[in-house]
Parts: structure tokens; sequence; C-alpha cells
């Protein structure tokens, strides 16, 4: 399946999601969904950002001696996020000022290198390409979801429309306060992963100890 | 003067904690922080990097990058260039390059140090928490001595969170978790517990 170009789109959305299952770019996923305008944007920034990277990588991979790919890659990657950013000042000034530093930390965002290092480098530009697209997509699923839930409950809005009357506004819904502040984004996605594992069972971690059952004749007083 | 430097040290370490209330750094805030020695090398690795590399990042922004700041070349017209679109590059190339720097150099004349970091140094290159500094550095328009402290601080405050987190993965290597939220699940959590907790530095004035 995962050699079909379909397969390399739609496997890292779920079965091989790069968030949820291979830890990779998880800073930004946190900081940027309070709401769920800007994950959009950010995620769109970051699928770009990879399929394209990739996609130069792989072109020149023949090329790229071995010794200094990293700041190749590096070079390749950081060239297009400050065409990213640009594009964002020009066009989407408001959210760019509200991404602040993490348009930058696209480039550090490992999904973008960990893509480049593990799959441009040994295949053609258009798969590549597709890798690239399909790895964002699935940060792109983890980033909605984060950012459906904070600003649905948070503030009682998506997108900025609201649908929740607040109690302030003479409605009925008492905001969550909490959803608004960065640590609920962790048990969020602690929720996803659970969710993801409990229908891919494969993918549970095995516990390092075994706790035995209780083998005491009687109940500890 | 001394009490200025001292609430920024104490700011940048406990209220704008690099990973607790940025969340930057997390791959490898995640990853290495099974074991409390590994967190150790690591956070002190990243310490180094920072005090190195935010002032070095500070020095190229101030005096090359910035509008204007190409006027000590007596170019015609040196005011209205502005080349901070290139800070990300420039950045990043500086961060790699004071990395490979610092390894070899440690490699010649601090082995026992070498040996302790090795296989960590290399990671700090795309520690998004080094690049972070970097670019808050030149948000917020620190000066040389304020970009010192600054990488100081945040560089102590990501070590401490890290070692932190390792303290109690370790504790809860034992402890019964539920099937699908072993391992990195329960981990998500602790983290966003712990980010909670620092939540309350929030509330201090400095």
């Amino acid at each position: 399946m995962a050699d079909t170009p379909k397969g390399i789109l739609t496997s890292p959305i779920f079965a091989n999601n790069p968030i949820a299952l291979q830890i990779l770019g998880i800073c930004s996923a946190l900081a940027v969904t309070s709401n769920l305008g800007t994950a959009v944007v950010m995620g769109v920034a970051v699928s770009l950002v990879t399929a394209f990277s990739s996609m130069f990588i792989s072109m020149i991979r023949a090329h790229i001696p071995n010794s200094i790919r990293i700041i190749v890659q590096m070079t390749i990657i950081a060239s297009l996020v400050i065409v990213v950013d640009q594009l964002l000042k020009a066009y989407a000034y408001e959210t760019s000022k509200q991404l602040s530093v993490f348009v930058g930390l696209i480039i550090t965002n490992c999904i973008v290198m960990g893509r480049a290092e593990a799959y441009a480098m040994k295949n053609g530009p258009a798969m590549s390409f597709i890798d690239g697209i399909g790895n964002g997509l699935g940060y792109t699923v983890v980033l909605l979801f984060v950012g459906f839930i904070r600003e649905l409950f948070g503030s009682g809005s998506l997108f900025g429309i609201q649908l929740l009357e607040k109690v302030n506004d003479g409605g009925w819904y008492l905001p969550n306060g909490m959803m608004l502040l960065p640590p609920s984004a962790f048990f969020i996605i602690a929720g996803f992963i659970w969710l993801i594992r409990t229908y891919q069972p494969a993918q549970n971690e095995e516990a390092e100890f075994k706790i035995c059952p209780n083998t005491q004749a009687k109940e500890a007083v | 003067m001394f009490e200025y430097y001292l609430s920024l040290l104490v700011k940048a370490v406990f209220v704008e904690n690099m990973a607790l209330a940025f969340f930057l750094g997390m791959c490898t805030f995640l990853a290495v922080s099974k074991k409390i020695e590994a967190a150790l090398g690591l956070g002190i690795a990243v310490v180094v990097v920072l005090v190195i590399t935010v002032p070095v990042n500070n020095l190229i922004y101030n005096n090359l990058l910035r509008e204007g700041a190409l006027v000590w070349t007596g170019m015609e017209g040196a005011e209205s260039i502005d080349l901070s679109f290139l800070g990300y590059l420039s950045y990043i190339g500086v961060i790699a390059a004071m990395v490979q720097i610092l390894e070899m150099f440690l490699d010649k004349f601090v082995p026992a140090l070498y040996n302790a970091l090795g296989v960590f140094l290399p990671l700090i290159t795309v520690n998004c928490a080094i690049l972070g500094a970097s670019l808050f550095m030149a948000e917020r328009d620190y000066n040389f001595a304020e970009s010192v402290v600054y990488g100081a601080g945040a560089g102590i405050g990501w070590a401490l969170a890290i070692v932190a987190l390792a303290g109690i993965r370790e504790k809860l290597k034992y402890s019964d978790v539920p099937k699908g939220l072993e391992g990195l699940g329960i981990t998500f959590v602790t983290v966003g517990l712990m980010s909670l907790g620092f939540m309350s530095f929030s509330g201090v004035q400095l």
C-alpha cells in the first residue's frame, strides 16, 4: 500500500501520523492552535515547505556530498521558509503577527528535516513531493483537531464566528478558560494519540514493567 | 542595573520558560527525557550553545541585518538597506557553524565533556529552542548584554524543565497506565501538568 502514490499521500494522515507516532514537529503544534484560523495557515505553510523542500532536495540528491548534506538541506528549507514568511507578511499581515516566531521555526520543524533525510534522499522528486504533502496533511489534521476543540470550548467560536453564545454577552455558554491556555494542547494531543491507538493497537508501546496482579490472599488492610 | 539583568534572567528561566511556556525544543524534549543523566547532558549542551549563539546572532542582527545597520560601512544609501528578511538563513547558519566549531573544540581540548555530550551536540542544530531564542532576541530588540543574559536564562530554563521531566518519567515507569496512553500519551499529559504548574509563574511581576 505504501508504495503507490495514493498510499504515500494517505498513510501519514492516520496510520503513520508524524505527530502522534513519529514525535516530529510538536513545538508549533502546541503554540499556534488556540484558534482555528492560525492553525489552518500554519498547516498549509508547513505542508508547502515540506513538499517543496522534499522535491528540491530529491532533485539534487545525487550531487550532495554526504558530509555536508545537513547544511545543504538547511539552506534549502530556510530559503523556502523566508519565501513563506514574506508571502504571509504581504498578504496576511494579521496572521503573520499572531504566528510571530513560529513561522521561522518551521525551519527547525523536525517534520521537514525528517522527511528530507528519511525519504527525499532516497526517492525521486515526484514521489518526494507527494510524501511531503502527505506528511504535511498528517500534521495539519492534528493541528485542526486541536484548534477545533480549543477554539470551540475556549471561546465558543470557530474561525472567529461566534457559535456558542457566551455568558458575558448574555448567552448560556460559560467558556472554558483553560482551553485558551497552552497546557490544554498537551491534554488534547494526548487524547488524540489515545484515540488513534485505540483503533490501531499495533502502535501501542510496551510497558517497561508488567504490573503483577495482587497475589495476597486477603485485601491489604 | 544589576537588578534589571537579574530580573531578565529570572524571567527567562521561569516566567518565559522555553520548554513549558513556549513549547520550544519539544521533539528532543520528549525523545531524550527517559533517563536523568541523558537529560542533564543535553540540558548542559543547550545552555552552552545558547550562551554562545544568541549573542553572536545579536551582533549579526544589530551590525549587518537590521534596517540602517550597515551605516558603518559608509556605503551610499546604507540607511535604507533592510536585510532582516535574511535573518532565518543567517541565524540557522550561525547555529550550525557554532555547533560544529564547539564540537571540534571540545573534541580537541575537553575530551571528557565531549564524550559526555557527544551524541547530543549534533542534535542541537535542529532544536527549535536554539533558533527560537535567537528569533525572540531579534523580535524584542535586546542589546548585547541583554542577549547574553537572555541566552543563559533560556538555556537554564530548558535544562531545568527537561531534567524535571526525566525525573518524573523515571518514576512513571512503575505505574499502571491505560493501554493506549502508555509511553508517548502519558508523557504528553505529564508535560501538560508541568506546564500548568509553570503557568503560576506568569503572575510574577518583575
